[in-house]
């Protein structure tokens, strides 16, 4: 009675595309603006904070081996940690920036992850590929969080920022269980469904 | 005879004016991509086919996603925000 875990990775994505399109908005109107409501300055951060909460039941109920069981664990901590700890920025509670570290931290974490856990390579199938491509992007997407660290109220970065998370959930919608990429598909991933 | 038009906006509304065209585009232009992908992948789309699926592929529609974080971006996010926009710029003039 359990969903697929391309249907997870799908519901994922949808949340993950709002919190990208409330970072877009944020880059395009300023912080100024989009902290005038105060339920909408605890937004993304809230959202963050809900996705990392919800990879819990994710570990608990999609362990296929030991190493999924510690990536979407590793997962759910650096999510709440960042979701968290920008919560408590936005609300004036933590003042030090330097607690926007959690987010280049999360990057980090979360892409090794993802590339550690895949143990096919890039053209076993369409999941394979987008895993690796996940990781890669997530590592190298890092080094925007790791720049808002020292330029916060850069327009630029703040932009590259929720085009980065877009293109994540992008990705994640791409995902299928048994599906070729690029007319590749192994031949032992299994046959490929609708 | 004065027409009452005004033909050109002040100088200083001009920065707010691309800022709010942009938020009220990226909701709609969401919602756009989701009917463009259902138009061009119906396979994703079970609800189109759904005899014999499950509850799970009965839920998990991923272009009606997007088309629902869209409308709802569009709708909690986007109409308040150009509000306080508008706001923001009428208490500047």
């Amino acid at each position: 009675m359990q969903p697929h875990a391309e249907m997870v990775h799908w519901g994922f994505a949808a949340a993950i595309l709002f919190v990208g399109l409330c970072l877009l908005c944020e880059a395009v109107v300023g912080q100024e603006v989009w902290r005038m409501s105060a339920w909408r300055r605890y937004l993304w951060p809230g959202l963050a904070f809900a996705i990392g909460l919800l990879l819990w039941p994710v570990m608990a109920f999609f362990t296929n081996s030991s190493i999924h069981m510690y990536a979407h664990g590793s997962w759910a901590e650096v999510l709440m940690l960042a979701g968290g700890a920008e919560l408590g920025l936005v609300h004036g509670r933590l003042k030090s920036r330097w607690w926007r570290l959690t987010w280049p931290l999360a990057f980090a974490v979360t892409g090794l992850a993802f590339i550690v856990h895949e143990q096919n390579p890039w053209f076993f199938a369409r999941s394979a590929f987008l895993h690796h491509l996940l990781g890669w992007t997530f590592l190298l997407g890092g080094l925007v969080p790791l720049l808002l660290v020292w330029r916060p109220r850069s327009a630029v970065l703040q932009a590259c920022m929720a085009l980065t998370i877009v293109a994540i959930s992008a990705m994640l919608f791409a995902d299928r269980d048994v599906a070729p990429v690029f007319g590749h598909l192994s031949p032992v991933a299994g046959p490929p469904h609708r | 005879m004065e027409t009452p038009l005004v033909r050109e906006l002040p100088a200083d509304r001009a920065p707010t004016a691309p800022r709010a065209r942009v938020v009220s585009l990226i909701g709609p232009a969401t919602v756009a991509l989701g009917l463009v992908w259902a138009i061009l992948q119906p396979d994703r789309l079970t609800i189109l086919h759904p005899r014999g699926q499950g509850l799970w592929w009965l839920v998990f529609e991923p272009p009606l996603f997007v088309v629902l974080v869209g409308a709802a971006f569009a709708l909690v996010v986007a109409k308040p925000l150009l509000a306080d926009l508008e706001a923001r710029d009428a208490a500047a003039r």
